[in-house]
């Protein structure tokens, strides 16, 4: 039992095959951490560094652990108090880092494709924890194994994902992995956010309209509007979009059906979701994070395993 | 291929391991029952349920355990993670581990590993159908035995449980 790929890159490179061996192994990690001792000893003979070129509380905390969990040894890299800030580029940075004898690189960075240039010059196995608009493969993992979780199944559920579709590696990785899975998918914001050849190039519905998507959807995973990628003005104010986009308690009760709440985090309260929907029965946001870590060993433990270390 | 028990003789054999089990521990009280994922799962079932007929009217603690996570050759080849569900506490208990064949000893060193992540037991005892003697890479003998045999490497030890039988071959 194998991954078809040495490196987590992203969720496109993966076949169904992959996905369900990395979701069923995470569902036996699940197990592992309720545990009295929450810890094996799969990956004690490893090292993986974690650089984080990007800011993140949960990602980085979750691999982290998820890392201890396994019992391998973890060194924690953050860009702005190191070298980088004196001009060392990437490749430079990370051959350093290697030579000390590191096996794997878990890597957040701003640019899109970095961890897939570095894929291509380094021997350690690499998982990409999110590279610019492009993808975040464990965070679309872990959302399709909290799915599972509640709802039973990926192949038919409708999911709607609502937002910053435009800016956001979330949306992406989790439409390569829904499609992939059989579910159906549904992109919902304003049409300044959503690419505007996404329903040919990825096979998906669009919808500007937030009521009826949620009277269709299943399942709604609601995304952050990241401010930090856009440089020019895609809606007029925060509060405009959050009347037309933001959802709230009585849009909920509104519906015929329990909608299953999701959200990457951080949340921006008010905004994308209303408080009382974010804390709700509904909501499943805490378990993601918790599903985050037990999905994150799975990826780890599969791509550690089974290649003799010589032959990187 | 040559057959080493036969479905009459597995029936029996699996009874007579049931009653070896309550012969050390008479009424189960401190000990419990766990199987090794995923081939020592279809003995452990069939064992605990002539436990049950000896016992009709007591709750045996019956767990089975995964050692994926704990095998000593991951580097080399990965196995399927098959499912842990041990759901009492072992502390201080005697744990009778139930596992098909007894080869080399790896698995059964990996259990053990994995088991002590529960808690202290008071004594661990190993339980296997068919022992496969002069093959151990590990200081680890059965306390209860369907059947000893003698083979050699090339040769495969298999349990047909549809079939009901075990085969040599």
């Amino acid at each position: 039992m194998q991954l078809s790929t040495r490196h987590l890159l992203g969720i496109k490179d993966l076949t169904p095959g992959d996905i369900s061996t990395i979701l069923s192994t995470a569902s036996q990690f699940k197990e592992v951490l309720q545990r009295p001792i929450k810890k094996v000893p799969s990956l004690r003979d490893v090292t993986i560094i974690n650089l984080f070129f990007e800011n993140s509380t949960r990602t980085r905390i979750s691999f982290e652990l998820a890392e201890k969990r396994l019992s391998a040894d973890v060194i924690n890299f953050t860009a702005s108090s190191s070298s980088v800030a004196k001009g060392e580029t990437l490749l430079d940075t990370v051959n350093n880092i290697l030579s000390m004898k590191v096996d794997m690189v878990v890597m957040r960075h701003s640019a899109s494709g970095a961890p897939h240039f570095l894929a291509q010059h380094i021997p350690a196995a690499i998982v990409n924890a999110g590279d610019g608009i492009n993808e975040h493969p464990t965070q679309a993992l872990l959302d399709a194994f909290s799915i599972t979780e509640k709802t039973g199944k990926l192949k038919g559920t409708k999911v709607a994902i609502i937002g910053d579709i435009m800016h956001s590696r979330v949306a992406q990785s989790n439409i390569y992995l829904l499609k992939k899975m059989g579910a159906e998918v549904t992109v919902c914001g304003p049409p300044t956010l959503i690419p505007k050849y996404i329903s040919r190039a990825l096979n998906v519905e669009v919808s500007y309209d937030l009521k009826e998507t949620l009277e269709w959807c299943d399942v709604a995973n609601v995304l952050r509007i990241q401010l930090e990628r856009q440089n020019q003005v895609l809606f007029s104010s925060l509060r405009e979009y959050s009347l037309a986009y933001g959802i709230n308690r009585r849009m909920l009760d509104n519906l015929q059906k329990d909608i299953v709440i999701m959200h990457p985090g951080p949340i921006n309260r008010g905004v994308e979701l209303d408080s009382d929907v974010a804390d709700s029965k509904q909501s499943i946001i805490l378990q993601q994070v918790e599903n985050g870590v037990a999905v994150r060993m799975a990826v780890l433990f599969l791509l550690s395993g089974g290649r003799n270390p010589s032959d990187n | 291929m040559k057959s080493i028990l036969s479905s009459r003789q597995l029936a029996i054999t699996i009874r007579r391991l049931a009653h070896q089990i309550l012969e050390n521990h008479i009424d189960l009280e401190h000990t419990v029952l766990i199987g090794i994922q995923p081939r020592g799962i279809f003995l452990s079932d069939k064992i605990v349920s002539e436990v049950k007929k000896l016992l009709p009217r007591k709750r045996i603690q019956y767990g089975k355990l995964d050692i994926t996570f704990y095998r000593d050759d991951i580097r080399k080849e990965l196995h399927k993670a098959n499912h842990t569900d041990i759901t009492f506490p072992i502390e201080n208990k005697n744990v009778i581990l139930i596992d098909d064949v007894l080869y080399t000893g790896r698995t059964i060193r990996a259990a053990m590993d994995a088991l002590l992540d529960f808690g202290r037991p008071a004594k661990v005892e190993l339980c296997v159908l068919i022992d496969r003697r002069l093959s151990r890479q590990f200081p680890i003998q059965p306390d209860y035995v369907g059947k000893a045999i003698d083979s050699i490497v090339s040769q495969k030890v298999k349990v047909e449980w549809k079939k009901a039988e075990v085969v040599l071959y």
